[in-house]
């Protein structure tokens, strides 16, 4: 039986992480805490606007209303590294060898590990941005599609344009898919190779959790009363395809998800607090949480995928262990 | 869910540019009255009030893809407003300053189309500072400026000690041909009570039209104006509202407002009770088709056998309403409703509301 302990913080928790075997929970206010031989707390930012683990699992950096970044470090230091300020940091993304990039207002910043900044101007506003699984390479959503640009190389951008707003934006780890998660419930897909275009619609809400499976053979969504799982096996990706849907409810939304880091399992948070994981190929699901006060709105595995790490909206948060 | 909190009031300033929109915002945030306000604005500019909330915000429209030209949001606000909202407890209100030539539909829409921000805040009123001296050129000269008081609930006529009393007459006769259910202040460095800005409820049906209890009576021959018509047609200032026989002269004797070259127009319609039947259908097909026209509208309907006020409202394309209370013993049940908007035939939206009526 899995067991859960949990940790009642007092703010909206925005990310809930493992760096190692050490779970973190940011809170909207800037506060980030963790447990590692008891309660532990820092202050990151006065307002935490996104956060992202870095891909060497010992760092995060994150963004905030106070106009920073912060690379925090699993020995409890903070560094600050940049300041824009004044501004709010939108989006951050990290990526190859402790490179991140950031979005400020309309511009996409890429801050390499020598401490070197490159500005990419966009048309409108970077609302959402990831690094590509190979090479040097940012997609930023923004209005009417997103942009794909090559740091190092300085050339051209190449521009993915759908007409709409685009919020988050993400790569398949085989590195041939973008997708988007767009403000008017839909996500949206583009084939790199030749530009073909995926419209994945039918929410009846905005999605704002989106996770690949291992192995990425699956992309997992919320916005709906069940967890929305799109098929990127074949060539032709979730195209004339139907999506799982896994854990449906009849009474309340999925708020989050979170694939597992090698199994086709994913965890599916609701707005009600309850938790559930769910198996793709025989949909059979597991109660991890009964439910609590407010929206489930971030949960992660640790690597060895034994672990979940969750926070609500309410700052209810928690470690639920399924050896038990 | 978990949203028992109460809604956050969103105030929205508009103006031209230098009309007196940041004195007002310094206003707001100096005077003492123990609440603490979020302010977005556009550019930091001028606030010279220390304030730990002041968001920049770069002004962003985003159209939705639903094949309607005016279904815009601001997508910035989206963004800002969800931020400030995950820290709910920090202030109690929230006021945004737009810039001079915005177009304060698509951050009206914003807090009636985005699902999200329609759940945490509610939008309380639309607030324009127009400059007295220079409001009949910016008039003459952009879209913008019209647009901003045929969507105000609330004008500031400000900089009245630029001009004299005739000429503010005549600017308040332009006003109100443009937007005649909007409450106009007169203020001299935009000086004014803050509770005739600030939480109006101008978009709750349930207070609107209380606020307003001679919604269209103003412009009609029988009305009597009583001291709980709160809408100054310049009362305090000169003219003397006690002296005069209110039947027959008070108010409606303005003068000819010759300056209005202006595009907008209102649209006040009566007729008696309504068949709901009629009525949806007509509301409906009416803003679907004049959406792009319609900058606001409001009404108070008699519904046949009903004995509840319906009272509703919209911007463009998006309409409200809903049941506001039992129609009083006394209340003529007649059906009012009040468009402002562009290319909008007077005719034909008479003709068909008549068309709504129980036979």
């Amino acid at each position: 039986m899995p067991t859960l302990a949990p940790l009642d913080l007092d703010g909206h928790c925005m990310a809930a992480a493992f760096l190692g075997d050490v779970p973190y929970f940011a809170l909207a206010d800037g506060s980030l805490h963790w447990l590692d031989h008891g309660h532990k707390t820092t202050q990151l930012h006065d307002g935490l606007l996104c956060i992202a683990a870095e891909l060497q699992g010992d760092s995060f950096v994150s963004g905030g209303e106070d106009g920073r970044i912060v690379r925090f470090r699993n020995d409890g230091s903070a560094e600050t590294l940049a300041e824009n300020p004044g501004k709010w940091i939108n989006c951050i993304a990290s990526g190859p060898q402790s490179s991140i990039a950031y979005g400020v207002g309309r511009s996409s910043f890429v801050r390499t590990s020598d401490g070197t900044i490159v500005e990419f101007a966009e048309e409108r506003t970077v609302e959402g941005l990831a690094f590509a699984p190979k090479g040097m390479r940012i997609a930023a959503a923004r209005y009417n599609g997103v942009s794909l640009h090559w740091p190092a190389a300085r050339a051209a951008a190449l521009d993915l344009e759908w007409k709409g707003a685009h919020a988050q934006v993400t790569f398949s780890p085989d590195g041939n898919y973008v997708v988007s998660v767009m403000h008017e419930n839909a996500l949206h897909g583009w084939r790199l190779k030749d530009g073909k275009h995926m419209r994945m619609t039918g929410y009846p809400a905005k999605v704002r959790s989106i996770s690949w499976s291992a192995k990425g053979k699956w992309l997992a969504s919320s916005g709906a009363p069940a967890a929305i799982v799109w098929p990127f096996t074949g060539k032709e990706g979730p195209m004339g395809k139907a999506p799982l849907e896994l854990g449906t409810r009849g009474d309340t939304m999925v708020t989050s998800v979170a694939c597992h880091p090698s199994d086709d399992v994913v965890a599916i948070g609701y707005a009600d607090g309850m938790i559930i994981a769910a198996r793709f190929n025989d949909q059979k699901e597991g109660l991890l949480r009964r439910g609590g006060k407010g929206p489930i709105s971030t949960m992660n595995w640790n690597k060895r995928g034994m672990q979940l790490a969750f926070g609500a909206q309410t700052g209810e948060c928690g470690i639920i262990d399924l050896a038990g | 869910m978990n949203e028992a909190t109460n809604p956050i009031p969103v105030t929205v300033l508009t103006g031209y540019l230098g009309a007196g929109k940041t004195t007002l915002l310094n206003r707001i945030l100096s005077e003492s009255h123990g609440k603490r306000y979020a302010v977005i604005v556009n550019e930091f500019g001028e606030i010279g009030i220390d304030n730990d909330l002041i968001v920049e915000s770069d002004e962003e429209i985003y159209e939705m893809n639903n094949g309607c030209v005016c279904c815009t949001v601001r997508g910035d606000l989206v963004r800002v407003v969800e931020g400030l909202m995950r820290r709910p407890g920090r202030f109690d209100a929230i006021v945004i300053e737009t810039t001079g030539l915005a177009d304060p539909a698509p951050v009206a829409q914003t807090f009636f189309m985005d699902d999200d921000v329609r759940q945490k805040t509610r939008l309380d009123a639309v607030v324009a500072v127009v400059d007295a001296k220079h409001l009949p050129l910016r008039l003459a000269d952009s879209r913008e400026a019209e647009d901003q008081i045929a969507f105000a609930d609330v004008i500031l006529l400000n900089k009245t000690d630029l001009v004299d009393e005739e000429s503010l007459l005549k600017i308040e006769a332009t006003i109100r041909s443009i937007n005649p259910s909007a409450r106009i202040h007169r203020t001299e460095r935009a000086r004014i009570e803050l509770d005739k800005v600030l939480d109006r409820g101008a978009f709750d049906l349930q207070r609107a039209l209380d606020n307003d209890p001679h919604f269209l009576d103003h412009d009609h021959p029988d009305h009597a104006c009583t001291p709980d018509c709160d809408h100054d047609h310049g009362h305090d200032h000169g003219h003397d509202h006690h002296s005069h026989d209110h039947k027959d002269e008070h108010g409606h004797h303005h003068p000819v407002a010759d300056i209005h070259d202006t595009s907008v127009q209102s649209i006040s319609l009566r007729a008696g009770p309504l068949v709901p039947d009629r009525f949806f259908p007509w509301i409906q097909k009416t803003t679907q088709m004049e959406g792009p026209n319609i900058l606001r509208l409001k009404g108070i309907i008699a519904f046949d056998d009903d004995e509840e006020r319906y009272v509703v409202q919209g911007i463009h394309m998006i309409v409200e309403g809903d049941h506001q209370r039992p129609w009083k013993p006394d209340e003529k049940r007649e059906s009012r409703i009040v468009f402002i908007g562009r290319d909008l035939d007077p005719e034909k939206l008479k003709r068909t509301f008549e068309a709504c009526q129980a036979k």
